[in-house]
């Protein structure tokens, strides 16, 4: 974004603003993103329990099948339009975690499924995912490279 | 007759009548204070259409046939219809003028397009060039939520100050026939850009040029704030109303409980949450020609002077990082 330059008058006017502007409820906020996002992560780790436990898998693996089920578990409260009712008391502690991230893939494939499956669905599915994506495989690579070159 | 008076007001010589109005909103909207004012209170979003947008479309449609039945005119009577809405090329608007078959003019100047329309469609019956205009506007909270913002489902919190998108629509019928409420002045206002870049915080970059269009229209035709029954801005929200109250008096002009805000009324903000009030081209439509329109015609307030507020942005122009410009224009509505 391009740097900005404000005339006196625009940068007079913005102070009023930001003291207009009214606070949101911080502590209130982080409370419940810690309360959801521990649950959500307390569910998680039951699912891996599970998987390891009950359907004998590795303990190294049960990660897998048990952010798959998250994800389903994201996707389907977002179909369902209850996600969002969630996420607007949970806030971070339900967005943070892999469901925050199905949320954004089907709310996006939802909202342009009348735009067609190739231009509409496929193409603008990862629209708010994109930049998680494009950002995660360069961080992979990056670590990787430092980890293959001096590790 | 000299009918521009100051700077920028135009003196209505020979004031048309608002004949008659038609409204249509949203379920959210029909949960509201001012529910019972409305025509039509929708119970499905979509209005059993396929897209959001065709919802819209219809929405705006049903109110000009409404607007057009509570006068007994058909659409072959009216000469010129002046509609505007907030998606892409408005086409909710040109698309509704498809069914309506009357001559069009698009307008868009975002939520202050039912304003704009309503002064524009009173220049030109005063100038003798129509002898019935419809005017209309429309907004849908999907549609807006689409194209502004993030899709529907996504599960993000919304901001303290930010607006809600009202769905509906109103659509007024200006003519010289019947009685009702008149058009008596107008004023255009300049669009200004006072640094602001948060589009989730549009009252407080509307203020300032709601504030410019209100001080202009008392300097212009000499008229002040006690005049009027109810000094009405559509739509600043409860961050932009106050803005707009301290921008005034700094200039000497004092408003008082006569100053209120289409967005702030058409919801019950304790109950709704919707954090700073409504917003979109609905909320001053269906307010002024649902709500308001009933009390004028009841004579419970007599004078009103609305003013349509409006951030031109685009979805463009502040991913890119750019002010956010807006503009206001006053109508002065009188029965």
């Amino acid at each position: 974004m391009a740097k900005r330059k404000l005339t006196p008058a625009q940068r007079k006017y913005q102070n009023k603003v930001k003291k207009a502007e009214p606070k949101p409820k911080l502590l209130r906020n982080a409370f419940l993103a810690f309360l959801s996002g521990g649950l959500i992560c307390t569910l998680g780790q039951g699912l891996i329990d599970f998987y390891s436990k009950v359907m004998n898998l590795p303990p190294e693996k049960a990660g897998d099948p048990a952010a798959a089920t998250m994800i389903l578990i994201g996707a389907l409260l977002t179909g369902f339009g209850v996600f969002d009712e969630i996420a607007k008391y949970a806030g971070a502690g339900i967005a943070v975690p892999v469901t925050g991230f199905a949320n954004s893939v089907v709310s996006s494939a939802l909202e342009f499924r009348e735009e067609g499956l190739i231009y509409g669905v496929s193409a603008k599915m990862f629209t708010l995912a994109g930049s998680v994506i494009t950002f995660g495989v360069v961080t992979a690579f990056v670590v990787g490279l430092i980890h293959a070159l001096f590790l | 007759m000299e009918k521009k008076i100051g700077k920028q007001t135009y003196q209505i010589a020979n004031p048309p009548i608002i004949t008659s109005t038609g409204t249509v909103v949203g379920p959210f909207e029909g949960l509201g204070p001012l529910a019972q004012d409305f025509d039509e209170v929708l119970t499905d979003l979509r209005n059993e259409q396929s897209t959001f947008e065709k919802a819209e479309r219809s929405m705006l449609i049903k109110a000009c046939r409404l607007a057009l039945d509570h006068a007994s005119f058909s659409s072959a009577e009216v000469d010129l219809f002046l509609s505007g809405d907030l998606l892409n090329q408005i086409i909710s608007s040109t698309f509704s003028a498809v069914s309506l078959g009357v001559p069009f003019i698009g307008l868009y100047g975002a939520c202050s397009t039912a304003a704009m329309g309503l002064g524009l469609g009173a220049l030109i019956l005063d100038g003798g060039f129509a002898g019935s205009v419809l005017t209309a506007a429309s907004s849908h909270n999907s549609t807006a939520e689409r194209q502004y913002r993030y899709p529907t489902e996504y599960g993000g919190q919304r901001r303290t100050y930010q607006q809600w998108t009202v769905t509906g629509a109103g659509a007024a019928l200006l003519s010289y026939t019947g009685e009702g409420p008149r058009v008596t002045g107008v004023t255009f206002g300049k669009v200004f850009d006072m640094g602001c870049t948060d589009p989730l915080n549009m009252g407080a970059a509307m203020a300032p040029a709601a504030a410019e269009t209100i001080f202009q229209h008392f300097q212009d035709t000499g008229w002040d704030p006690n005049s009027f029954d109810l000094i009405v801005t559509g739509d600043l929200g409860i961050v932009g109303l106050n803005l707009c109250r301290q921008e005034l008096a700094e200039r000497g002009l004092n408003l008082g409980d006569n100053f209120n805000d289409c967005g702030i009324m058409i919801y019950d903000l304790k109950k709704q949450d919707v954090h700073a009030g409504g917003s979109g081209c609905a909320a001053s439509a269906v307010v002024v020609y649902g709500h308001l329109y009933r009390r004028l015609k009841k004579k419970e307030i007599n004078r009103i002077l609305l003013i349509g507020t409006g951030a031109l942005h685009s979805p463009t122009s502040y991913m890119q990082g750019e002010n956010i410009p807006c503009i206001a224009h006053a109508v002065r509505i009188e029965v």
